[in-house]
């Protein structure tokens, strides 16, 4: 017997071979550490300001002991960070989740496949463009232009993947990983030529999206993206049964009695909303779509209903904690997060391929 | 009743069955057999609803190109060929994706037992906590069936039969396993729901099949019980050798011998 299915407590006895015990208390369990993590953030900064005395203030009905400096720092600086770094975590985490899921592939991430690049370009274009040819774009979608555009890229991406990489319901690993070389290749060349365009204020903007950060955490870049976000993580659960049945094959799926193709356009479309939003604001963010679901799975199986839920918790860990290392490593400047999840992530995804190198078919 | 009527199947361009008919009656165990590359599978994927087909096929009277997924999968189960597993899932875990379309047919509140029960059915008592993908071809072959019986564990559910189709279900399985899961599928039939399996095998389809469909370069080319359909002639002429049939005294069931292998004994 496999001792990675066997050792639940044995308060959680299940029949053998059913890990959804261990996978629910896996899920309570990042959902405590997600509060904590979470609690110590707001807590903690450049400054001395003291969440805890902010939200007793609040709470007390203001007797004006913490003075206004304060309440702006935990309010509008740590709070809008926290929220964005748990959104855009739980979203990266959930769309690698229902992007392996979909094409069949423990490999398959929206950073590494292009998704992201194609979402940056549409990022970028309405950056760059935004005040001229797509002007009417932006005037019609306000704050939503950046993420629409940078789903819309994604949603692209991810349909020429797809049409690409899948065969007769069969996913091909290496023509999926090359496609998306391709596929990022070419949009990170048309984004090198918006940028070439660009004008001196529009490349500040550039380059502070592009390096992947946090630091521009705004309430208004919450309500451009956390609808999105968070629309889509609430749809993933809904995928899950379908997914599971997907990893047996699209036909055998369709024996089991679930209607593949409206699973298959429904996940693509999550997909790209969910990575669009999140590089719209946060730019480019890798690996986290990767690492947090294969931890997930060595610990409580692939099945989708508690993998997406648990990748999302877990994926907001993720990113809080790599925003925390951001923030100190060169303090008192600052990393941009996304060096700190390459820096991890990377190694991690070699570590896999080491693994499987055995099993992997390229 | 699963019925075909006049049932072609194209591929791309190509046609691979030409206007196939096709019954599979409730209560029957029907077997389907076939040179290789005869167009059985294909059929038979027709039958499940994963090609689409010119004629018509009609599933417990029901037009099937109109029904949905989750229609289908209350009436019918099917065993692939081949399967395969993306991810790392537990033998018990695969077996219970049979349950997706939650209509096994027993109690409610019984389904959380029945990986169990489909598992010892095929043999496979205490590989439950296993991963599906470190076992051999033949119990990985048996998970999948005990994950198709899961689907459809009664065979009549409100009055109405269900059926099992099956690829090939004994291909890579031993001697006994070859047995007991025939066995599975007639017991099926016996009680009330249909069985349609495509074999290889022709001495073990004349042993259970009611009905037996030949399949030759698309097309059926005899249809009948074993005794009207394993005919020296018809046999060697399909399968392109020289067999010899012929009888099991006590039961009158047929049997082949390659004729080669029949000469040298004599
Ligand atoms: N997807 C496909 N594209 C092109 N040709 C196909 C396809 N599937 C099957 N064929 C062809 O159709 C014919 C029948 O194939 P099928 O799989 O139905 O045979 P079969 O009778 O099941 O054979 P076997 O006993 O080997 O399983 C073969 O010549 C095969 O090459
Ligand atoms: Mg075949």
């Amino acid at each position: 017997m496999t001792d990675q299915v066997m050792d639940a407590p044995s308060a959680l006895r299940r029949p053998e071979g059913d890990r959804s015990g261990r996978a629910r208390l896996a899920i309570l369990l990042c959902a405590a550490m997600l509060v904590v993590i979470a609690i110590g953030s707001l807590g903690w900064g450049a400054s001395d300001a003291s969440a805890l005395g902010v939200v007793l203030d609040m709470v007390t009905g203001g007797a004006d002991s913490v003075p206004a400096r304060d309440r702006i720092i935990v309010w509008d600086i740590r709070l809008p960070r926290v929220i964005l770094g748990m959104l855009i975590g739980a979203s990266l985490a959930v769309s690698g989740a229902v992007m392996q899921g979909l094409f069949r592939n423990p490999l398959a991430d929206p950073g590494l496949v292009g998704v992201s690049a194609g979402a940056g370009l549409g990022a970028i274009g309405i950056i760059v463009l935004g005040a001229g040819v797509l002007a009417p774009v932006s005037a019609a979608f306000g704050i939503y232009a950046l993420p629409f555009a940078a789903f819309l890229g994604g949603l692209a991406t991810t349909l020429i993947l797809y049409r690409v990489a899948t065969r007769r319901g069969q996913t091909s690993v290496a023509t999926m990983l090359l496609a998306g070389i391709a596929l990022g290749a070419l949009a990170g060349a048309a984004s090198g030529l918006l940028v070439y365009v660009a004008d001196d204020r529009q490349l500040r903007d550039l380059t502070f999206w592009n390096l992947g950060s946090l630091a521009g955490a705004t309430w208004t870049k919450i309500a451009a993206a956390g609808p999105i976000i968070a629309l889509s993580l609430v749809a993933s659960p809904f995928l899950a049964r379908g997914l599971n049945g997907l990893s047996l094959g699209e036909t055998t799926a369709h024996h089991l009695g679930i209607p593949v193709q409206r699973l298959k356009n429904v996940a693509i479309v999550m997909v790209a909303a969910a990575v669009g939003a999140s590089v719209a604001v946060s730019g480019g963010i890798g690996f986290v779509g990767i690492v947090v679901p294969h931890l997930l799975r060595l610990a409580i199986g692939p099945d989708h209903r508690y993998l997406l839920p648990a990748s999302a918790l877990l994926g907001a860990c993720l990113l809080l904690v790599a925003d925390a290392v951001s923030r100190t490593i060169v303090a008192p400047a600052e990393l941009p997060i996304g060096i700190v999840t390459a820096a991890v992530g990377a190694p991690f995804f070699l570590w896999i391929l080491l693994r499987r190198r055995g099993i992997l078919d390229l | 009743m699963i019925e075909a009527t006049d049932v072609s199947v194209h591929i791309g361009a190509k046609r691979i069955v030409t206007g196939a008919d096709f019954q599979a009656a409730p209560g029957e165990f029907v077997s389907i057999v076939g040179p290789n590359g005869s167009g059985k599978t294909t059929f038979l994927r027709a039958l499940s609803g994963d090609l689409g087909y010119e004629g018509e096929i009609a599933i417990g009277g029901r037009d099937m190109k109109r029904m949905k997924p989750w229609q289908l999968a209350s009436i019918r189960a099917v065993l692939p060929q081949a399967a395969t597993l993306a991810f790392p899932f537990t033998v018990r875990e695969v077996v219970k994706l049979g349950l997706t379309a939650g209509r096994s047919g027993v109690l409610p509140g019984e389904d959380e037992r029945l990986p169990e029960r489909a598992l010892a059915k095929v043999d496979l008592e205490g590989f439950a906590g296993r991963l599906y993908q470190e076992l051999s071809g033949g119990e990985q072959q048996r998970v999948q069936l005990a994950r198709v019986l899961c689907q459809v564990w009664a065979p009549v559910l409100d009055g109405a039969p269900r059926y099992l189709i099956l690829d090939e279900p004994v291909s890579s399985l031993d001697i006994k396993h070859q047995l007991v899961i025939m066995n599975i599928a007639r017991d099926f039939a016996r009680r009330g729901g249909g069985a349609i399996a495509i074999l290889h095998d022709l001495n073990l389809a004349a042993m259970y099949s009611d009905r037996i469909y030949v399949m030759h370069r698309g097309r059926i080319a005899a249809t009948g019980t074993p005794t009207d359909v394993l005919r020296d002639d018809l046999i060697a002429r399909v399968f392109e050798c020289d067999l010899r049939v012929n009888e099991l005294p006590p039961s009158g069931v047929p049997y082949l011998l390659p004729q080669s292998v029949a000469r040298t004994a004599g």
